[in-house]
């Protein structure tokens, strides 16, 4: 379990071109953060620094748990769950298939019923080619349920979703928050969470 | 199960399933060898000669066909990202996708070779050293060839690129390994010529891994 994610000043610059410096946040376990922007502002960007993916032109990002206090990448990086903007999913492998080999990949529970939470419980032995862009979606939700990451960072988590599936969304990060897990999203739509928001 | 080989599974699966490399590799490696006695004809003396060479350059064409996408396709699809966060450190990511990718092209190829031998009446001997070149030579091939694919994924058209960049890093194996079967046919010992490929084949299969894993990272990074 992480205790806090704080950011210090942070910068992050894309070949010539900063996108934001001086960066300062700090969410606490059970919180979750929306980082709101127009399109290129760098939501992602920050997402992808915070996964270690990218390294900051300046400043720290610093994991602090029962251990103690970590800006160290790597490390970082075992403590995520990833929503990213790709769904990461193989049109030949059966939703039910795609689940087991994250869930032995990630080192997690083969949780029978993440699929039933999903909506996806009847779709378990279909190829992942005839799922809808929303579908597939939730088969992704389903593949974060079953990492179980406590820091959750989320690209659009409510993207090609319908209503149902984004209070769908909004029940697993409450939920998640709830469990004492933390939350940073990059999202257009508020995250109904009683979260603050970052603005880039 | 563990995260190795639970990558490993994977990637096997998604090579045999419709539209997989591993078929495709196969029928490109027995097109190759029925294609070149019908052009050079059958002087059965000059087709045992030239056979363990084009058998050889064949094999590593078939392998680099689904070189390309080692890593691209995890990559596109955002796959990649989430391997890279899982317990398994990018190097091991890297050798199980070789591994997978030697299982699915480079030892299917071997399996096939000794039957493919035959169009180039090549003796039992040279039959049996074709064999084994290729079963300790093709592993260098993938792993060569992870080095590349790592290199070019973020490219579009990095299939166009990826041949001249391990092409020339190859010519070592189908030296030694082509030399390997000459040397059969001359009724000469190939253990030399093995042994150097093998020691070829160890270096790559060590080595690669890191580099490859250094350049995917950069390449998530970009």
């Amino acid at each position: 379990m992480i205790t806090s994610l704080t950011a210090e000043r942070l910068a992050c610059a894309r070949g010539d071109r900063k996108l934001f410096e001086n960066l300062s946040f700090r969410v606490r376990a059970g919180q979750a953060l929306a980082v709101e922007g127009a399109n290129g502002s760098g939501k992602t960007s920050l997402l992808r620094l915070i996964a270690g993916f990218l390294s900051p032109a300046a400043g720290r990002l610093i994991v602090q748990d029962a251990r103690g206090e970590s800006d160290d990448a790597e490390e970082r990086g075992k403590k995520i769950g990833w929503l990213g903007h790709h769904d990461g999913l193989k049109p030949q492998l059966t939703v039910q298939e795609q689940l087991t080999f994250w869930a032995a990949l990630y080192r997690g529970t083969v949780n029978a019923d993440a699929l039933a939470q999903v909506g996806l419980a009847r779709q378990a032995d279909l190829p992942c080619r005839y799922l809808s862009a929303g579908q597939k979606r939730r088969l992704a939700l389903a593949r974060l349920l079953v990492s179980s990451r406590p820091l959750w960072l989320l690209d659009e988590p409510f993207a090609a979703l319908d209503t149902a599936g984004q209070a769908l969304v909004a029940q697993l990060m409450a939920r998640h928050c709830g469990q004492g897990g933390i939350i940073i999203a990059a999202t257009h739509d508020p995250l109904g969470l009683g979260n603050e928001s970052l603005k880039l | 199960m563990n995260p190795f080989f639970t990558l490993l599974a994977r990637d096997i699966r998604l090579a045999s399933r419709s539209g997989g490399s591993a078929f495709l590799a196969l029928s490109f490696f027995a097109l190759v060898a029925t294609l070149v006695p019908l052009g050079v004809g059958a002087d059965l003396r000059l087709l045992a000669r030239v056979g363990g060479g084009v058998l050889w350059v064949g094999a590593v064409l078939a392998a680099l066909l689904s070189l390309d996408r080692l890593f691209q396709g995890d990559f596109e699809d955002g796959s990649l990202d989430l391997i890279a966060l899982s317990p398994l450190p990018l190097e091991l990511t890297a050798l199980a996708k070789m591994l997978a990718h030697w299982l699915s092209t480079g030892a299917a190829l071997t399996l096939l070779s000794p039957l493919l031998a035959l169009l180039f009446n090549l003796t039992p001997a040279a039959t049996l050293t074709l064999f084994l070149s290729l079963l300790l030579g093709t592993p260098a091939v993938s792993a060569v060839g992870a080095i590349g694919a790592s290199l070019t994924l973020s490219l579009k058209r990095g299939g166009l690129i990826l041949p001249l960049i391990i092409l020339p890093l190859l010519s070592p194996a189908v030296i030694f390994g082509a030399g390997a079967v000459s040397l059969t046919l001359d009724r000469l010992a190939p253990g030399g010529a093995l042994g150097l490929l093998a020691a070829f084949s160890a270096g790559a299969v060590l080595l690669s891994p890191f580099a490859a894993a250094a350049s995917v990272r950069l390449n998530l990074g970009g």
